[in-house]
Order: structure tokens, then sequence, then C-alpha cells
């Protein structure tokens, strides 16, 4: 099995290297067409700012690559925001897999909600072969600003102040905001779970 | 419902863990990888690894480390000590560091923090401040608390946050080493007035300690590093008693 990492301006791709070498398998971090295109699985992560990382994706053509591929692809967390409609971060149009538009958070009150979110949150709702043995409410960890909203696609809910998209799935594209590959066992569950598709 | 966070401090010496009190007396505490990965199967939610090496080779010997750890732990984890360049920054999140921790270097040149921030993103810049209270406030202190300034520790903060530093990670050094509690009033007020997510620092001594600087201070997450080694405090008996007063933990 051939699992590709996409190579792009976002950074901790070695985070997830090293959790699927945990696993047993190796990851190759690649932006080469070919090799993404033949790889059996595909992993888009991510962490960093969305018209940065579209105007990169864009410029090397990987947009189209990545909204044409056929094999399982997982997004995570900046990955899962791109793989989106559109998001308010610096007003960005991003891949459209997901009918979702991504915002950011919104403190009721100032001070009240701290942002980014960072630290560990339950998730609830779980309907994805991506949770199997993952227990409903389990804890993830999260670093983000932005969300993206409920919607037809969503297959686990998270509050932080509102409820939004923990996870998203839609055809072969699965998408996660929190990091599966620093969510200790849990997470690497998740991770097992997309290899195994 | 994000949780409150329970933190483990490694101070790493020559690639070994090592722990001051009041910044003095370091003894040996260990190898990180495995004491680290052993507070992540205990239910650790972080760790940070601080470097106090004090060598040239200390930048490369850094880089080797965190990569090991990254490969073993499955948890998050910051980097810190001495780290004074956007290129460290580089170097250590590439090696699968998830954020960084600035104190002196920052402090003396602000404008690192914007720098950083602009090209790593605030999530991963975390400010860290060594303070101490006297003459009536808590004012900064550099160098692993041996220079003092004159800049209080609220005013600093503030200016970090303003600056894009995502998270304080505040040590207060008349409580550290002392496990008589928190420093609850400074890190009350930078909690309550600062946008971004405070690490407690200095003086847990009891598992009520830390009720204490959740409930009280309303800190983000608490850090300890000696009770954790001498297991004086063991992660999931505290964070039963935690859960058992009310507070949100992750188990």
């Amino acid at each position: 099995m051939k699992t590709a990492i996409i190579k792009y301006n976002a950074g901790n791709i070695r985070s997830v290297q090293f959790a699927l070498e945990r696993l047993g398998v190796t990851g190759i971090v690649t932006d080469n067409p070919e090799e993404i295109i033949s790889a059996d699985k595909v992993i888009f992560p991510g962490v960093g700012e969305a018209s940065t990382a579209m105007r990169y994706l864009r410029e090397r053509k990987l947009d189209q690559l990545i909204t044409g591929l056929k094999q399982p692809v997982l997004g995570i967390c900046l990955g899962m925001q791109l793989l989106c409609k559109h998001s308010e971060e610096n007003d960005t149009d991003c891949l459209g897999i997901f009918d979702t538009a991504v915002k950011r958070f919104q403190s009721p009150v100032e001070n009240l909600l701290k942002i980014p979110q960072i630290g560990w949150n339950n998730i609830t709702g779980l309907h994805s072969v991506m949770f199997e043995h993952v227990p409903e409410n389990a804890y993830m960890y999260f670093v983000h600003s932005y969300y993206a909203s409920l919607g037809a696609d969503t297959v686990a809910i998270t509050n932080y102040v509102i409820n939004y998209s923990a996870a998203l799935q839609k055809d072969n594209f699965y998408a996660v905001q929190f990091h599966p590959e620093k969510s200790a066992d849990s997470g690497s569950r998740i991770i097992e779970n997309f290899l195994n598709l | 419902m994000l949780t409150k966070r329970i933190i483990p401090c490694l101070d790493i010496k020559d690639g070994r863990t090592v722990k001051g009190v009041n910044f003095e007396n370091i003894r040996d505490a260990g190898d990180p990888i495995e004491l680290g990965a052993l507070y992540a199967a205990q239910g650790a939610d972080e760790l940070v690894f601080l470097d106090i090496t004090a060598t040239n080779e200390r930048r490369k010997t850094l880089a080797e480390l965190v990569s090991r750890i990254a490969r073993h732990v499955n948890i998050p984890f910051t980097v810190g000590g001495g780290i004074a360049a956007v290129e460290d920054v580089n170097v250590l999140l590439q090696s699968g560091a998830d954020k960084i921790s600035v104190n002196t270097a920052a402090f003396n040149s602000p404008g690192l923090i914007d720098a950083m921030a602009r090209e790593f993103g605030s999530q991963c810049i975390v400010l860290a401040i060594d303070t101490r209270f006297e003459d009536g406030d808590w004012y900064v202190y550099l160098n692993g608390g041996r220079v003092k300034t004159a800049t209080r520790a609220f005013d600093w903060a503030k200016e970090a946050v303003d600056r894009g530093a995502g998270e304080i990670l505040l040590t207060s050094m008349n409580n550290d080493g002392t496990k008589k509690g928190f420093a609850l009033d400074i890190t009350g007020q930078l909690s309550q007035n600062l946008h971004v997510p405070v690490i407690a620092s200095g003086g847990a001594g009891t598992v009520e300690h830390f009720v204490d600087v959740f409930e009280k201070a309303q800190a983000d997450a608490a850090l300890a590093a000696s009770i954790f080694h001498y297991k004086e405090i063991e992660i999931p008996a505290l964070k039963t008693f935690l859960y058992e007063k009310g507070v949100n933990v992750r188990f």
C-alpha cells in the first residue's frame, strides 16, 4: 500500500509521517502529481493560513489534482478547511468538495472565548467508518481559529461556544478538524481506520 | 467542551531530564523520551521540553532530540530554551515540535514574536515569562530567573499577545519549588484579561493546588515537573481528583 502526504507550504507534515510510522506505514511526502495520483491513500495535512495555502496549490495546479482524486483522501485541520467551499480567512475560495462555509470563532463577550481554540475537546454524533471503535465523546486535540459550519457532510460535531463540524465526509473525501496524529490512541485509531478503507 | 490541560515539564540538559528546585540544585530525573512517552500513556495532555544546555552544539542536539520525541510521543509538545531566531523555530517545527516557547530573546527583541507569528502562526508561539513578586508587583525576570527587569509581567504579556503570541506560559519564581501552590493572583489576572490560553507554572505540591489554579485563577493549563518526575502526584490520580471536583478534564 502506498500512502502519499501532499507536500505544500503548510506545516506539521512530519508529525503525520511519524504517526503513520507508529502504525507501521511509510508515508511519502510529495507534490509530484503522478506519485499522488498513483497512491492508494492520500493525506492532505496542514497548519497555516488559507489564502497563502490556496495560492500555492493553484500555482502548482494541485487544486485540480486534489479535487479529481478517486482514492480515499484524508484532510486534516487546514487541509479539511481547504476542502470546503469558502473560508472567511482572508476571504478565500477553497476547493469546494464540501458545500460548507469556514468561519472565524467569535467571542460573545470580550476575552470569554480564547482564540485559537487550543487543546482537547470531545467529538459527538459520530457516524463514519473513520470512527469505528472510537467512542462517542472521545477527546481529540484541536488547534484552530476557524471552523467549518454544520452541514449535510458533517459526520462528527464539537462544541466551542457553538456546534461545528469536527469531521466531514463525502464520497472518497474524509476530513477532520482536529489532529488525529496528536490525539493519543483515539487519534491513532482514526488514522488506522482510514488506512484500512 | 474544551478541557483543562495537565502538562508535565521536562527540563533537558545534554539530552537528559533534569529539574532545578528554585532554579538551582539540579538533579537527574531520567530519559526524556521514555519519560515523555510514559506521561503520554498516563494521560498527560501535552508536554513541555525546556532545553537548558548551554553549549554551542545545543541547536543540533536539540533538533535531533525533538525528532526522536516526535517519533515516539503521540500527544502535542512544546520546545523551549534559548530560542532566539526565526530559523531556530523553523528547524524545531520541521523536526516535529508542535509549538515553541520563547522567553529572554523575545523580551530583548519583541519584534521576534511578530516575525515568528507571521511565519508560523500564533498557535505555535508560546511566550514564557518568569516572574517574581516584589515591591508590590510582579516583574519579568530573564535568563532563567537571574536578571531582573523593570517591566511588569502583565504589561509584557499583553504586548506579546498583541504582537502575536498564541499562549502564555507563566512561571512564578516565588512559588516555583515551594510546593505551596500556584500564584493564583497573577495567573488569574493574565487568564481573565488576555484572549489567549494561560499555562500556570510553579508551586504545585498537592492535587488541591491544581483545582485552585483552574477554578480560582481560571488557568487553561497547569504545568509541573518534579512532583510528576518523583511520583509525588501521578497523573491518573490527579485527573480523577479534578474530575470529582467538577473540573473538565480528558480521560
